[in-house]
């Protein structure tokens, strides 16, 4: 071959110097759309840093809803739902399910009555091996419609180093900036911290899509609706969920009526601050049984991440923006505390004081 | 004059480009969903499955091709030092394609998710449901990947000084334009 043409030392320079500028014109772009470059982006990663700057860090617990117990059932759909859904689930007959109670709370010790709220969490696992995981809380509406806006609700939380409690002037001026949590807020007013995990009713609070057999898409909402009936708020033991639910599941399968609402056009359905109006057709899709319980520690929900996005074909996420901001931080959420179950290094491996 | 063996074979070419703009894209998909909440990292989410399956045929695919078709030589003239790092550096290449699919794969299986390629497409699960493998494997996949991406600057920078310093026909034996060796 014959050998090219010698570059003088300028063109040398220069070809180097393009080679130089075209690598890092592609390291800049990959650190910006990693984040590297902007730290005030909201990240998963921040929330969850928030969540845990507010309650600590509790090695191996999830960093929010954090006390919990797992349950075990099933679920029996009646067929009704079909009309609306593909989803094998709502097909008539009956799908396993591993579920998870939980306060909203991100100190596993905290004591029950810290939060006027209940979770409920359920994997319901089809016989086509797709999943359906939801994630409802036992309040009609949340308290804001952005992931930014929650952030800033989170951070408003915060404890102030000097007494150790949320600053009550943070929260305060959160929700005079915020008049979207205006329903939440008239809500909570009224709410008391249940005595029983299973009188309470447990709101999807984001909407999501239903589509039927011929690709047709249906705004939804649904909730999980209590045959137990009973207002007793609980009493002064730190820890009477978990007892209270073991003994009702003792004396029989508790059971819950899975409600759907179909919107009306026009219903938003990219604000979960917002109900629907109550006279929005709604379905009976079937029957959530409930029929053991186990510690969260040991228990089957325990490796669960209770992803809403995770979802079967005919159910599909609506233009929500929290949908895709909890799938983000509850991934982030996992791989923290599933890496402290691993030991890996550098994840927190002490745990710290009940606080 | 230029002979067929100063050239990557086309099969080899057209895959070498298809996956390089899979792989550079995947690459920035996987950094992007990971730091964001927004609508994007729902459906950067939903390409990055179908996509790492697709990357994952293609690189088994490749590497029949490569097997059966030996690349153009490397310039009799060039250094020990960088035949060496161009073999290391292409093993590591091939290696990568093949396990980062793999690990995110089994990833998923560990974590007990259901591996979704669309709304309806699932693949089995190729790992038992562990949350320590899914821990390490999650790591594994994040770690793998931000070495691709430094073995793909290497080669960006290796390929630009074929084609821009030494002018020895190895860059456009992959173009398969300009300039022949010959």
């Amino acid at each position: 071959m014959h050998a090219p043409l010698a570059l003088s030392t300028r063109s040398m320079v220069l070809r180097f110097a393009v080679i130089a500028f075209v690598l890092l014109i592609i390291v800049l772009a990959f650190a910006y759309v990693g984040g590297w470059l902007t730290p005030n982006r909201l990240t998963a990663q921040r929330m969850v840093n928030q969540l845990q700057a507010n309650a600590g860090v509790f090695p191996g617990y999830r960093r929010n809803h954090a006390k919990g117990v797992c349950v075990a059932g099933y679920f029996d759909s009646n067929g009704q739902a079909q009309t609306y859904s593909v989803a094998q689930v709502f097909a008539t007959g009956r799908t396993p399910v591993v579920g998870r109670f939980a306060v909203p709370v991100g100190n596993p010790y905290a004591p029950d009555s810290s939060a006027p709220i209940r979770s409920m969490a359920l994997r319901f696992t089809q016989a086509n091996g797709q999943q359906w995981r939801t994630g409802m809380n036992s309040m009609p509406v949340f308290p804001v419609a952005t992931p930014q806006s929650f952030f800033e609700f989170l951070q408003a939380q915060q404890p102030d180093p000097s007494t150790g409690k949320p600053n009550p002037a943070k929260i305060g001026a959160f929700f005079a900036a915020h008049p979207e949590a205006g329903a939440f807020l008239a809500w909570v007013k009224t709410a008391r911290p249940s005595a029983s995990y299973v009188t309470e009713s447990y709101w999807s609070l984001n909407a999501f899509e239903f589509v039927d057999a011929h690709g047709e898409r249906h705004a939804v909402r649904w909730r999980m609706v209590p045959d137990a009936h009973d207002d007793a708020v609980g009493g002064s033991d730190p820890n009477y969920l978990d007892a209270d639910l073991a003994q009702r599941l003792a004396q029989g399968p508790q059971r819950w009526h899975l409600i759907v609402t179909l919107a009306n056009p026009g219903d938003p359905t990219n604000d979960a601050t917002k109900a629907w109006p109550s006279d929005r057709r709604e379905i009976d899709a079937g029957t959530l049984v409930l029929t053991g319980t186990e510690p969260q520690a040991s228990g089957a929900c325990r490796d669960i991440n209770y992803d809403p996005t995770v979802l079967p074909n005919g159910i599909a996420i609506s233009d929500d923006p929290l949908l895709p901001a909890r799938s983000a931080a509850y991934a982030t959420s996992y791989l923290r505390r599933t890496s402290e179950e691993a030991h890996l290094p550098g994840t927190a491996n002490t745990t710290p004081e009940a606080k | 004059m230029t002979r067929s063996s100063d050239y990557f074979v086309l099969t080899a070419r057209v895959l070498h480009w298809l996956m390089a703009v899979m792989i550079v894209s995947m690459l920035f998909i996987g950094v992007g969903m990971v730091a964001s909440v927004s609508e994007r990292h729902d459906w950067l989410l939903r390409i990055h499955k179908p996509l790492g399956v697709a990357i994952l045929i293609l690189a088994v695919l490749r590497l029949i091709v490569r097997l059966r078709n030996p690349p153009p030589p490397l310039p009799a003239d060039l250094p020990a030092i960088q035949k060496l790092a161009a073999y290391a550096s292409h093993y590591l290449l091939y290696a990568l394609m093949l396990v980062i699919p793999l690990v995110g794969w089994a990833m998923l299986s560990a974590g007990g998710y259901p591996v979704m390629l669309s709304h309806s497409l699932r693949l089995p699960p190729i790992f038992p449901t562990n949350a320590t493998a899914f821990a390490i494997l999650r790591h594994a996949h994040a770690w793998l990947a931000m070495l691709l991406f430094l073995t793909f600057l290497a080669h960006v920078g290796a390929a630009l000084y074929h084609g821009l310093i030494r002018r020895d026909g190895v860059l456009s034996s992959m173009t398969g334009i300009g300039r022949g060796p010959g």
